[in-house]
This record gives C-alpha cells, sequence and structure tokens, in this order.
C-alpha cells in the first residue's frame, strides 16, 4: 500500500486543457472515488495516476504524482516501473483473447519473467481466489478468458491486475458494462481490496461511491470544453449528506449535470 | 400484380414506392446474375477443358521437348512456382508485417504518410512494369541473370504492398483497451505489440497473405522478364525455370492441339491450388479461440 498525491496537475489532449490544478491525496487501505458529469476529467485523471495518460498522442500533463513521496514521471522512472505498481482495471472487461484463463492471470508475472513455475501456480491461484473467481474457474483453467460472462471477465482483470501485487489499483468505471449483481460483486470486491490495496475508482453512479468509498472527490465543469476541476473532496460520509459546496449538493441531489 | 393501393395496418402505400420497390429488386438480382455469368464460365470451361487433360502423369511429369508431342505434364512449371513463390514469401511475408506494424503502431508523422502514400502506389503499379524493373536491376545489373531468384524478387515486390495494407487494416481493428491492459500490467510497446496485438491479428492476417501469396501464384507479366521459362524440371536457383502461369501462356500460343492441352491442364491445376489457398484463408479467418464468445 502506498499514499498517492496529485499536487497541481493539469493536464491536456494537445492543447486542450482536460483537467486544471488538481491537488488531493488518496490514502492508503481505503476507496476513493471520483465522481462527476461526462467530461468532467474524472477519468483522466485516474489515468495520469499510472502514466496511461501519456499513451495518447498529443496527451501531457503538468504538476506532480507521488507514490510515498516519489515522483512517477522522476528522471530514470519508465511508465513500465510505475504500472508494475499501479494496477489498472478498466471499463469494459479486457482479458486477452487468444490467452488461457490460466495465462490471462499469469501474463503480469510472466512480464517479470524469474518466478519459478510452481510458485506462479500458487499466486495465481491466490490472486484468482481473491477476485472470488476460483470457485468458479478452478476446473477450467486452460478455457480461453473471452469463454467467460461479463461479471467473470471483469473479476478476472482484477486477478490479472492483483497477481503482480501492485500497491495501488486504480478501477475506470469497472462496473458501468455489468449487470447489478456482477456490479454488487465488484463492489464488495474492491472492499476486500482495500485491506491490502490503495483503491482508487472513477464512477458515474454516486450511489456506488457512497456504498463502496471512504472518501470521495467531486469533478465538474464550468461549461463544455472548460477544463475539468476538482470541486470538493471529502469523506463520503461529508460529500453525501452534507457537501460543502453547492455545487457538489446540486450534483448529488440530481439537479444538475 | 401491383395493387392499386396497399393496405399495412390500415395505411395506404403509394403505388410508385411499390413499383420503385420491384424495380430495384430485380435490377440487384440482374447484377448479381451478370456477375456470376463470367465465373461459372470460367469454371466451367477449366473443368470441360482442362479436367479432361489433367491425370497422374501430368501432375508428376515434366513437359516434353516439343509442343507436339502429347503426354507429358507440367511438374516443372509446379516446382517452379513453389520455388519462386515461397522466395516471394519469405522476403515479403516478415518485411510486409513489421512495415504494416510501423504504420500503425509506431508511424507518425511526414514519413508514415509517405511510406503508406507509396505502399498504395506500388499497389497499382502494373506487374510487368514489376518484371521490367526487375529485368533491369537484377539480370541486366549483375552476372544473375534469369532465374527463380529474379522471379521470386519480382513476385516478392508484388506481393509486398498487399502484405502491407491487409495486415495494417487488421491490425487498426484490434482493440485499444486490448493494449491498454498490457500496457496497465506494465509491458512495454514492443512486448505489447509481439505478445497482445500480433496474437489477437493473427488469423485475419493470414488470411491477408493467403490473398498476396494467390495473387503471385497466378501473375505471368513480371516472370516473363525474369524467369523466362524452361521446359526441364529446373531445382536450381539460378537458371531461367518455368511457373504454371508462364506454361499456360507458351502452351496456349503455340499452334499444336497437345501443347494447349497441357496448357487448359495447367490453368486447371492453378484454379486449383489458389482455390485451396482462399479455402484455408476463409478457414482461418473464421477460426475462434475454441469456446470463446461473440
Amino acid at each position: 500500500m502506498k499514499t498517492v498525491e496529485m499536487k497541481h496537475l493539469s493536464a491536456y489532449y494537445g492543447t486542450f486543457k482536460a483537467v486544471e490544478d488538481i491537488s488531493l491525496t488518496i490514502r492508503p487501505g481505503m476507496v476513493t472515488a471520483f465522481i462527476g458529469p461526462s467530461g468532467c476529467g474524472k477519468s483522466t485523471v485516474l489515468r495520469c495516476l499510472n502514466r496511461m495518460h501519456e499513451l495518447v498522442p498529443g496527451a501531457r500533463s503538468e504538476g506532480a504524482v507521488t507514490l510515498d513521496g516519489e515522483d512517477i514521471r522522476g528522471e530514470g522512472v519508465s511508465p513500465a516501473e510505475v504500472r508494475r505498481v499501479v494496477g489498472m482495471v478498466f471499463q469494459r472487461p479486457n482479458p486477452f483473447p487468444t490467452l488461457s484463463i490460466f495465462d490471462n492471470v499469469a501474463a503480469g508475472l510472466r512480464l517479470e519473467g524469474r518466478h519459478p513455475k510452481d510458485e506462479i501456480v500458487d499466486r495465481i491461484e491466490a490472486a484468482l481466489k481473491r477476485s472470488q473467481l476460483w470457485n468458479e474457474v478452478h476446473d477450467r483453467l486452460d478455457a480461453p478468458g473471452a469463454s467467460l460472462s461479463g461479471g467473470q471477465q471483469q473479476r478476472l482483470c482484477i486477478a490479472r491486475t492483483i497477481a503482480v501485487e501492485p500497491a495501488v489499483v486504480l478501477m475506470d468505471e469497472p462496473c458501468s458494462a455489468l449487470d447489478p449483481i456482477a456490479t454488487l460483486r465488484i463492489e464488495e470486491l474492491m472492499r476486500d481490496l482495500a485491506d491490502t490495496y490503495t483503491v482508487a475508482i472513477v464512477t458515474h453512479n454516486m450511489e456506488q461511491a457512497a456504498r463502496v468509498a471512504d472518501y470521495t472527490g467531486f469533478f465538474s465543469i464550468e461549461e463544455a470544453g472548460a477544463p475539468g476541476k476538482l470541486i470538493e473532496f471529502a469523506e463520503s460520509s461529508h460529500i453525501f449528506v452534507n457537501p460543502t459546496d453547492e455545487r457538489t449538493e446540486r450534483y448529488i441531489s440530481g439537479r444538475f449535470g | 400484380m401491383i395493387p392499386n393501393e396497399q393496405s399495412t395496418f390500415g395505411r395506404p402505400v403509394a403505388r410508385n414506392r411499390l413499383v420503385k420497390d420491384r424495380l430495384a429488386l430485380i435490377a440487384m438480382y440482374g447484377a448479381v446474375i451478370v456477375s456470376i455469368i463470367p465465373l461459372v464460365l470460367i469454371v466451367w470451361f477449366l473443368v470441360v477443358r482442362g479436367v479432361g487433360a489433367m491425370s497422374w502423369e501430368f501432375l508428376t511429369s515434366s513437359q516434353p521437348l516439343t509442343y507436339v508431342r502429347p503426354g507429358g505434364g507440367a511438374l516443372n512449371a509446379l516446382v517452379g512456382t513453389a520455388y519462386m513463390v515461397g522466395l516471394a514469401s519469405l522476403i515479403s511475408i516478415p518485411i510486409g508485417i513489421a512495415a504494416a506494424v510501423y504504420l500503425n503502431e509506431y508511424g507518425r508523422g511526414a514519413f508514415a504518410v509517405a511510406v503508406r502514400f507509396f505502399t498504395d502506389v506500388m499497389t497499382g503499379v502494373p506487374s510487368v512494369f514489376v518484371g521490367l524493373f526487375v529485368f533491369t536491376l537484377l539480370i541486366l545489373e549483375t552476372p544473375l541473370g534469369f532465374s527463380a531468384i529474379a522471379g521470386g524478387t519480382a513476385l516478392s515486390l508484388i506481393m509486398l504492398p498487399i502484405v502491407i495494407r491487409s495486415t495494417e487494416e487488421i491490425l487498426k481493428l484490434v482493440p485499444q483497451p486490448l493494449r491498454d491492459a498490457s500496457y496497465a500490467l506494465g509491458a512495454t510497446k514492443a512486448r505489447t505489440t509481439m505478445r497482445v496485438v500480433l496474437p489477437a491479428a493473427r488469423s485475419g492476417i493470414a488470411t491477408g497473405v493467403m490473398l498476396a501469396v494467390a495473387r503471385a501464384a497466378g501473375e505471368t507479366a513480371p516472370l516473363i522478364m525474369t524467369a523466362l521459362g524452361s521446359v526441364q524440371l529446373v531445382t536450381k536457383w539460378a537458371a531461367p525455370i518455368s511457373a504454371l502461369p508462364l506454361y499456360i501462356y507458351d502452351g496456349a500460343r503455340n499452334p499444336f492441339p497437345a501443347g494447349q492441352e497441357r496448357a487448359f491442364a495447367a490453368a486447371a491445376e492453378l484454379v486449383a491450388i489458389v482455390l485451396i489457398l482462399t479455402v484455408i484463408a476463409r478457414w482461418l479467418a473464421s477460426r475462434q479461440p475454441k469456446g470463446a464468445r461473440p
């Protein structure tokens, strides 16, 4: 578990400023949620935390992101190193279609390339158990990852992410392609993961943030084309019960956005 | 036949729209039939003229020394086609796939635009000019002479743009979230390309490659000036060699019935080879990983 800290983070796509001057701290052992209307830059902020943002042609960012005080864009730090410490789960389940269930979870470990075979087997079993998928797949680990249902695929992606034992797990709207029951299982999983990982999620679903997150950040834009800004960041109980900012209050009560 | 007014759920439909509907349908059926006629005629012609002349002897023996003599076969041409298409594949498939990976995964800016433009131009270059180019480059300028090497080189220039463009189109279809999944695990770009993007695209790439091979197997013009042709079974790389299209061309334009008959049999053989390659390509393209959901 590591503490993620953003200081005056701004992110751009070419000349377009997507988010402006974000400063907040994501605490270890907690679930932190980012909410806000579409286009407010909450996913962009999340993608800055493991340097996925810079994969988009023309994208760049300013300000600092640190892991326990260490700059993730410091000299000599490669994006690949950062992403091994800061894992990510995506909006749509994206298991590798040509790989089996076993090989999907092993993909990250094999990148490190120095684990004995029985250690890999043990760690895959542990990751699948932790992601609540083991009981459903233990007798068909050779089946293709794409043969699972959507909710199972997403849990497979979570297993793949935690198999390499990162310090931070980022989730970008991980339930938006899933039905309510699959969503519930992922939400339980998020709570469980927070025992040993720093967890940050982006969600469109305010109820989800209220159910799952210890801390919630509300992002918004003043008008189309303006950069997204962090309006309020506080404990979820505060944000959803007694928000300080009037814009937060309007958003969570459904009168805006 | 067409009612004056048709009632659908109690609502009238204008007569002229029904007429237009029928006319469009008739026009489409007509177009389908017209476009099938040449295809059916070609196959019928080949079956009647070619398969009749086909025999075990034809598949396993070479051309008689004169066209007048009956019998013999096209083994010399089949071997030549295998040599030259094989060499062309060895050259153009790795280079073509690598170039397509560059264009789709790495290429930015003016250089990539230029490469894509010249690839398109190469696709449109008449194949006889490709033959002339290799003739000038390898046969006039080097001691190599007419050979399988020169012929294979010419065929590789025909195949290269097809491999590049078809592979690039397939790589474009590999979804970005799949690449993201690999990057998010800490994979480098090179590893993502080799282990995730290319495997995900392999059946589509195989289809494109097979179509390029089929195209090269049927090319005549570039071989006339590079492989020249031979009536004997040649297994050397640096000597004039025959190929199925050359064999057909030679046999069909000579006045002796035995030679013409062999040309038809060779044509049937060539079409069968191309058909088999196309079926393999279709099969590879339709193949999904076992048990995968669409």
